[in-house]
């Protein structure tokens, strides 16, 4: 038996029952880090440890006394004086922090090349990008580096790279995880969320962050709860939603066969497929970008480089094309013609889904248009890369729960489903991944490093 | 050239002020860091939240929202149902956040109005325009070529009251900062001492032809003047020099100026083209606020309870214990002289006590001392002093009355008119008391020993 091979859930039962000791659990995933990091450059720090469950931290997010640079050069030399509220959640759960997963410069990307640290490989194939911006995060949980992964998601950033590496990745509903000492990005979109071997992992580690937090003021005070009546073996009753604007221009054929035969299996389990529509899905991408930036050029303004880290020169270059996209959209006689028509399209989205919703359960689409692509082919076209977000960018800006479950191959690379929720239902989208993964055991594959 | 029958152009000042008032919570107004800041080590009052570290959020502090709508409901405001946060964003090395969290659209409180008296003694209403909610900013120190920032003021609470550009002249400023001083004093959300920063008073000037109802279409900004004398200095200097300018056909333009202390004249610090574009936005970070009914009746009691302790109202307490008019007022506005009172008339023992008279001794007294703490040892000093006084008196009511008896019968010309009805005359036979006792006698008493004898 391969240690590493382990998910959260078979971990915690083998400690249990002594069949290896926490030392020997990570020292078994040090080994492995030893062997791939090098080629995969999923951690941008590896920490020495040898008590607890092993995770990677996704580098936004503080650890107090680990450095913590955001991928950024500007953060290069900066060691947080401060835990953020789920790693202190993380600790009281006996977990050591492994590695700081590399990402794009401040979660602003879609394939981690946006990182000042060197891009994260594709475990798959080391020739194309992990997805961004939780980059390091998913290959690390891929490449059984760490026994799962905290990841942060804005716009797509677990889910897209869980769907390009073949792990699970769950963005909860805005709310229900504190976002307290997790770099903001866009503060209204910002989740954390885990990057997991199977769909049980993910429900455990949201069981163990989310939660109320009176350092976040937008985390909502109820508790998590799951469902006894939920769905384990059958989907019998399941009503799931295919919004038909998700299977349009764009779709790379390949994914849309895999992504199908996936919906054909939920149908197979017993749920009833049912055709729902998201009519502003085709302005999403441009709302997402303009409030996404505006929030960002207010959010980064704070490095100024007199309390910490260096010059705003030191910022990247996409970074520094969201600063000034943002600032333009928020500047005097330009504020109402951007900002505010994005915000009023922002509702018209969460209503769309609140709509389908009524004819629905669960909605399911793909993650991404297309696999993994290859390093380096889109980092001249910003706008190429934007639009790679049109499927994860709807439910960040309704605040809904999403979740990438892996479901198939497309041309040799991991392909991931996306289960939508209602706002504050990941009961529901983590039962029907948990008996969709049952059924076909896509995540027990494991890349040949 | 012209004439000495041209027509002279007459010109008037167009007012506004702005003042921030730092309130007095225990806490900071996003974080749980101690906001008392004075006479503290820097730095030593700080978190991630204060001082803008990475990943660090807000979250509300309940006590200044309450605060706020006290303020808002002591200015005559009404209060928003819903209100919300924005951000402010400039860059400036005191301002942890690259943002200071502010309100714009929806203030917490809006539209009221405060009366205000001017050199004349005519009261005017000015229009409030707003109260709202915002935070401090850290200090700058500049020492030996270096500069050293303090983030223990970062984030302490403060409330912006905005007013209309209401006011014509320099007295009704100075009327306004001391009303709105009490009104926080007596609210108890700040210690408003100008000296200690607590209170800042910003003027926003321009002045227009005699007649014009249209605000002109220019203001200079009056800022960063820590005193009130030196800010009515500022505003007296800015209106001449702006009529001066209008005379002489120069354009006036929008500007932000300071007060040279040393030259006594007023400076240019921001022309408009530097003026920043603050990119307000709606603060993600924070929910919306939602104002109850059971809340602003809350807030609305407690500004009635506390309203008690304007000093109008204390005079008209005082008054009613038998002093005069000038002597409850200058007792209402005496802090330390008020305590005395107050002090003295939970004692029992001098249950007996004039309170007229003691109200204008207390009134009339030199007490230079400041220290609230030290009120129990001045009383005691006060009431003996007061004794002592009267000790010298006659209190020996036959000796009164048998000197009373006597003026009677030496002015039998006023006790007709007493009798006819003008009962004022009896002031003229206290006098004669007060003659024969050579002024040791109780002029109440007195009084009212004539009145009985005169039936």
């Amino acid at each position: 038996m391969d240690i590493t091979d382990l998910t959260l859930t078979q971990t915690i039962k083998a400690l249990e029952n002594k069949q290896f000791t926490e030392a020997e659990l990570n020292s078994a995933y040090q080994k492995r880090i030893g062997q791939v990091n090098s080629s995969l450059n999923a951690f941008l720090e590896v920490i020495d440890t040898n008590s607890g469950i092993p995770v990677g931290i996704k580098d936004i997010i503080s650890t107090k006394g680990i450095k913590t640079t955001a991928g950024s050069k500007i953060l290069s030399s900066y060691i947080p004086q401060y835990n953020a509220t789920v790693i202190d959640r993380l600790i009281a759960q006996n977990v050591s922090i492994i590695g700081k997963a590399n990402n794009d410069e401040f979660a602003m990307g879609s394939s981690g090349e946006n990182s000042a640290y060197g891009p994260t490989k594709n475990p798959w194939d080391l020739t194309r990008v992990p997805g961004g911006s939780s980059s390091g995060s998913a290959a690390a949980v891929a490449a059984n580096m760490c026994v799962f992964s905290l990841g942060t998601d804005t716009g797509g950033s677990i889910r897209q790279p869980a769907s390009f590496c073949g792990v699970v990745g769950l963005k909860p509903s805005y709310g229900r995880v504190s976002r307290y000492g997790a770099m903001s990005m866009a503060s209204s979109l910002d989740q954390i969320g885990p990057l997991t071997k199977s769909v049980a992992d993910a429900r455990l580690v949201l069981d163990w962050i989310s939660g109320p937090d009176e350092y976040d003021s937008n985390c909502i005070k109820k508790r998590l709860t799951t469902n006894d009546s939920r769905f384990t073996k059958s989907l019998k009753g399941l009503r799931v939603g295919v919004p038909k604007e998700y299977f349009g221009v764009g779709l790379d054929p390949e994914v849309e066969r895999v992504i199908k035969a996936a919906i054909k299996q939920l149908a197979d389990l017993g749920a009833e497929l049912a055709e729902v529509s998201l009519p502003h899905t085709e302005y999403a991408v441009a709302t997402y970008y303009i409030i996404m930036a505006s929030e960002v050029s207010s959010n980064l303004a704070r490095f100024d480089a007199i309390r910490f880290g260096s010059d705003r020169g030191d910022f990247g270059a996409e970074v520094k094309r969201r600063i000034m996209l943002g600032t333009f959209s928020l500047s005097s006689g330009y504020y109402d013609a951007y900002f505010t028509k994005a915000a009023r399209v922002r509702t018209l989205i969460k209503q769309d889904f609140e709509k389908a919703f009524e004819k629905c359960d669960v909605i399911v689409g793909p993650v991404s248009p297309t696999v993994a692509w290859k390093l380096g082919e889109k980092v001249d076209d910003p706008l190429k890369m934007y639009l790679m977000d049109v499927y994860t960018v709807p439910p960040s800006l309704a605040g809904i729960p999403g979740l990438s479950v892996p479901c198939g191959f497309a041309d040799g690379m991991p392909v991931g489903l996306h289960l939508l929720g209602k706002y504050m239902d990941e009961d529901t989208i983590l039962s029907v991944g948990e008996v969709y993964e049952q059924a076909t055991k896509w995540h027990q594959e494991k890349p040949k490093l | 050239m012209a004439s000495g029958e041209t027509k002279v152009m007459k010109y008037e000042p167009v007012i506004g002020l702005e003042v921030h008032i730092e309130l007095n919570t225990k806490t900071k107004m996003f974080c749980r860091c101690n906001a008392d800041y004075f006479g503290k080590e820097p730095n030593t009052s700080t978190c991630p939240v204060c001082l803008g570290l990475p990943g660090a959020l807000p979250f509300i502090n309940q006590q200044a929202i309450e605060d706020c709508i006290k303020i808002g409901l002591a200015l005559n405001c009404s209060i928003n149902e819903k209100s919300y946060f924005e951000r402010k964003n400039y860059f400036y090395p005191d301002l942890a956040k690259g943002f200071q969290t502010s309100q714009l659209v929806l203030p917490i409180a809006i539209g009221g109005w405060i009366e205000v008296e001017d050199a004349q003694g005519k009261l005017t209403k000015i229009r409030i325009n707003r109260a709202h909610q915002e935070e401090d900013t850290g200090k700058l120190t500049h020492r030996d070529g270096q500069t050293f920032i303090d983030y223990n003021r970062s984030s302490v609470p403060l409330v912006e009251v905005v007013t209309e550009p209401d006011f014509t002249d320099t007295f009704q400023i100075k009327d306004y900062a001391k009303k709105l001083q009490q009104i926080f004093r007596y609210l108890d959300v700040s210690n408003a001492d100008m000296e200690r920063g607590d209170m800042r008073l910003e003027a926003n000037i321009s002045v227009r032809p005699v007649g014009q109802t249209t605000l002109p279409n220019y203001r200079v900004e009056l800022k960063n003047i820590n005193s009130f004398r030196f800010m009515a200095q500022a505003v007296e200097y800015e209106i001449a020099r702006q009529i001066e300018a209008h005379e002489k056909g120069e354009k006036l333009v929008q500007e932000t100026r300071g007060w040279n202390e040393d030259k006594r004249v007023t400076y240019v610090q921001r022309s408009k083209e530097e003026a920043h574009d603050y990119r307000y936005f709606p603060e993600p970070d924070l929910p919306i606020l939602k104002m109850s009914a059971t809340l602003i009746n809350e807030m609305t009691k407690a500004v009635d309870t506390a309203k008690e302790k304007d000093p109008v109202k204390v005079a008209e307490k005082l008054v009613s214990t038998g002093m005069s008019l000038a002597s409850g007022a200058s007792i209402a506005r005496n802090p330390i002289k008020l305590a005395i009172f107050n002090e003295v008339q939970k004692e029992k023992s001098v249950l007996d006590m004039d309170w007229k008279d003691f109200g204008n001794f207390i009134a009339n007294r030199e007490i230079n001392e400041e220290n609230i703490n030290l009120v129990p040892e001045l009383t005691k000093k006060q009431l003996s002093d007061f004794q002592s006084r009267k000790s010298g008196l006659i209190s020996n009511s036959k000796e009164l009355e048998a000197l009373a008896q006597e003026v009677i019968d030496e002015n039998p010309g006023m006790v007709d008119i007493y009798k006819s009805g003008k009962t004022t005359v009896v002031m003229a036979l206290v006098g004669g008391v007060m003659g024969k006792s050579g002024g040791k006698a109780d002029p109440g008493k007195v009084k009212a020993i004539l009145e009985r004898l005169l039936g």
